[in-house]
């Protein structure tokens, strides 16, 4: 039986304007390039940081986050198995650090309204990966090393290359969704 | 019966649970990719296929949430350890863990300082004394992604069987995109508040597809699973058949005032290992 195949987009970080205004929700792309791991502690450190009017330990201004804690490597590996975290988790930080510059977020399930709305409000974008498909996804990995938070273990800030990861646009820069109940 | 043993069995079970899908999960991704017709899902459905021999061939954790660790213990009433058995698990546990590189999820205290790993006992362990001179051990890791979209309610002593389906299905609405469909659903429904929780978990053991010998749990779970699959969700919540790869129920006796129902959301990656000595 044939099956409608899928046409892949090539993408990579950091993202242009232009280059994100052409992705629409539904998307399936490959990405590679740099995007730094955070997830809640992380997140709950940037967000005092900047509300303290601080310097970030990291330039987010323009780069992506992956809501994403790997596993320990493996003796020989670049990283462990690593796939993304239920990304509603970091929907109250998410409003200032699209603010502050952060342009894309990579993560798993729905967001919230308010998310969703400062997602179109700055022309930023949310990408979502397969949750549960941690080993495999962990092979898109070339390069990864501890940046920021180093004493919160999985949940440090990581510096991750990618190369040809794939994963789907779930909220496009208009605010479109791709994921359920909004994909019906 | 020497605790060393123990030890051995249950870091070993660490290991298998962590890096061997369990058949039944396999094979009902298999089926959910043969009927899944929206493209995007097909392909989440494809991954997580690959990521059952990925984890095989390249001993890497199914998932990078190496979970919440909970040990079912069925000890045999006339077994004699020569030592103390839960600290024989825990510390099987702890070997496996190390062993396998495995993500310790657990943190020592909920409300202290998050990065710090509970390092004496990550597990939660039940022990169940049975007939018998065995022990059987089941390991059964759970992400924290799946846990947070679990559900409990006393519901009213009289209320309908729809009522009940209803609750079941709104709460895998309310949580499941965010739960790594497609899914596996336990639910239990009787006992009291505490026990519900635990025999829904439980009830994830069994093989998934499994129906239940009481003949109204089995028509909940083929109504369940009807009802929560025309949800739509699909494969990592992009839109499609495959919202759940099984649905299980158990009914037990409860308080003529109460109807507990609880409702655990399993990932994709259900995972279990058991053995016995």
């Amino acid at each position: 039986m044939s099956r409608p195949t899928i046409e892949i987009k090539e993408i990579s970080t950091p993202f242009t304007a232009d280059a994100i205004e052409s992705l629409q929700a539904g998307d399936v792309v490959s990405l590679s390039g740099i995007v730094y791991t955070a997830r809640d502690q992380a997140h709950k450190r940037l967000c005092r940081a900047l509300e303290a009017g601080e310097d970030l330990p990291v330039d987010l201004r323009g780069q992506t986050l992956y809501y994403a804690g790997p596993a320990p490597p493996p003796p020989g590996a670049v990283i462990g198995s690593i796939g993304p975290t239920t990304s509603a988790r970091m929907d109250p930080f998410t409003p200032l650090l699209l603010e502050y510059g952060v342009r894309a977020m990579i993560g798993k399930g729905n967001r919230s309204a308010a998310t969703r709305a400062a997602i179109a409000a700055t022309g930023s974008i949310y990408l979502t990966a397969t949750g549960g498909a941690a080993a495999y996804l962990s092979q898109f990995i070339v390069e990864a090393a501890v940046v920021a938070y180093d004493d919160l273990g999985p949940e440090a800030v990581r510096r991750l290359e990618l190369k040809g990861m794939p994963l789907v646009v779930g909220i496009d820069s208009q605010g479109r969704s791709a994921l359920w109940p909004d994909c019906l | 019966m020497r605790v060393d043993e123990v030890k051995e069995l249950t870091a070993a079970l660490c290991l298998e649970a962590n890096f061997e899908a369990r058949s039944d999960v396999k094979k009902h991704l298999q089926q959910a990719l043969a009927v899944e017709k929206n493209p995007s899902a097909r392909s989440a459905i494809e991954q997580l296929l690959a990521n059952i021999e990925t984890a095989r061939e390249s001993r890497l954790p199914l998932c990078q949430d190496c979970g919440y660790i909970t040990v079912f213990a069925e000890v045999g009433q006339n077994v004699d350890f020569d030592g103390p058995l839960v600290e024989a698990i825990q510390a099987g546990v702890i070997a496996g863990y190390e062993q396998g590189h495995l993500r310790q999820s657990v943190i020592r205290h909920a409300l202290s300082a998050r990065a710090e790993p509970e390092k004496e006992q990550p597990a939660k362990v039940y022990i169940d004394l049975v007939p018998g001179d065995a022990l059987r051990l089941t390991v059964m890791p759970k992400g924290g992604g799946s846990d947070n979209a679990c559900h409990l309610k006393m519901m009213r002593p009289t209320a309908s069987e729809d009522e009940i389906a209803d609750f079941v299905v709104a709460s895998v609405g309310e949580t499941g995109v965010n739960a790594c469909p497609p899914l596996i659903i336990g639910v239990a429904i009787g006992g009291s508040f505490d026990s519900v929780a635990l025999g829904a978990k439980k009830t994830l053991l069994r093989n998934i597809g499994e129906l239940s010998k009481d003949p109204a749990a089995r028509a909940l779970e083929e109504r369940l699973f009807k009802e929560v699959n025309e949800l739509g969700i699909g494969a990592a919540g992009l839109g499609g058949a495959a919202t759940a790869l099984g649905v299980a129920v158990d009914v037990g006796p409860t308080h003529m005032a109460c109807l507990p129902v609880a409702v655990n959301i399993s990932c994709n990656q259900l995972r279990s290992a058991a053995g016995e000595l």
